[in-house]
């Protein structure tokens, strides 16, 4: 995914309506007036959100019969969170290896000499790494 | 905040992250500042962690290397603005993967109550290269849980107005 889709993607989760159209298609594909009707905006301003979340390949449209369909595409999505996952992941990690590091050094009396009270959190805490 | 928060904007070249921490903020400070203790911590476990320089002083120049047991070695480097103190921390960051891409953070300590919140602030040259930094960074050796679709979904909660 190159940056001008990465913010084609953001641009169209930045909107409520549009987050809240993403939503209900998790659940099913559906037309224009099924999406509709949650909202007190008009149909044809949903179809304008319909387009920008097509244009961003969040959605994709089929006509069945006299019904339009919009279908929830899930891949931009994938792709667009995991940049930012995997930096999450990256610093959740090395501060849970941080957690486990501080505790040491405290028991050690190597790091400050006031322990905070913690009478009431678990007491004889097993610190196993991990 | 047992977690961390992490928030990138969309539209804005930030990363803004916090973690509270069980420790005084003297010891927050030599955990990120003491080469030997640094080591310990920073990165995911299955990487080797190598500092090469580590010069805790306004100006001062530091590079690590995190190792997959592959071999494959990953250089990140950057130098100190300021002097780091106790209070915070301002720096340059670079991964050697994508040269040229500088980001700046900013580390801040806030201790009360015998806890000390951490928090950064990164700025990155553009939002693109942002988002392409933290990927092409973060990139190897990640394993994926696949529930992140999930997640996300599950955040979408429905506005009804």
């Amino acid at each position: 995914m190159n940056a001008d889709q990465l913010n084609a993607v953001f641009g169209a989760l930045a909107d409520p309506t549009r987050r809240a159209i993403l939503a209900r298609l998790t659940a099913g594909d559906a037309n224009v007036a099924q999406l509709t009707a949650p909202f007190s905006v008009s149909q044809p301003a949903i179809s304008r959100h319909l387009k920008v979340l097509e244009q961003a390949g969040l959605v994709s449209r089929t006509r069945q019969a006299t019904a339009r369909l919009s279908h929830l595409e899930a891949d931009p999505l994938r792709d667009a969170t995991e940049w930012l996952a995997r930096y999450r992941e990256y610093w959740d990690e090395s501060y849970e290896r941080l957690d486990a590091l501080l505790a040491a050094l405290q028991d050690d009396g190597t790091g400050v000499a006031d322990e905070p009270d913690t009478k009431g959190d678990h007491v004889g805490q097993d610190r196993s790494h991990g | 905040m047992a977690k961390i928060e992490v928030t990138a904007e969309p539209g804005v070249p930030f990363i803004d992250t916090a973690r509270q921490f069980d420790a005084p903020r003297d010891l927050l400070f030599r955990a990120f500042t003491d080469p030997e203790l640094l080591v310990q911590w920073l990165g995911p476990r299955k990487y080797t962690m190598k500092i090469d320089r580590y010069d805790v002083r306004d100006g001062g120049s530091w590079r690590y290397l995190h190792q997959g047991a592959d071999g494959n070695e990953f250089g990140f480097h950057g130098v100190f603005h300021g002097t780091p103190s106790p209070e915070g921390m301002v720096q340059t960051f670079e991964f050697e993967g994508v040269p040229g891409h500088v980001s700046l953070d900013a580390i801040v300590f806030e201790e009360r109550d015998g806890r000390t919140v951490v928090r950064s602030h990164s700025v990155y040259q553009s939002v693109e290269d942002r988002d392409a930094m933290v990927q092409s960074g973060m990139a190897e050796g990640m394993d994926e849980g696949y529930d992140r679709l999930e997640e996300l979904i599950a955040r979408l909660a429905p506005v009804h107005s």
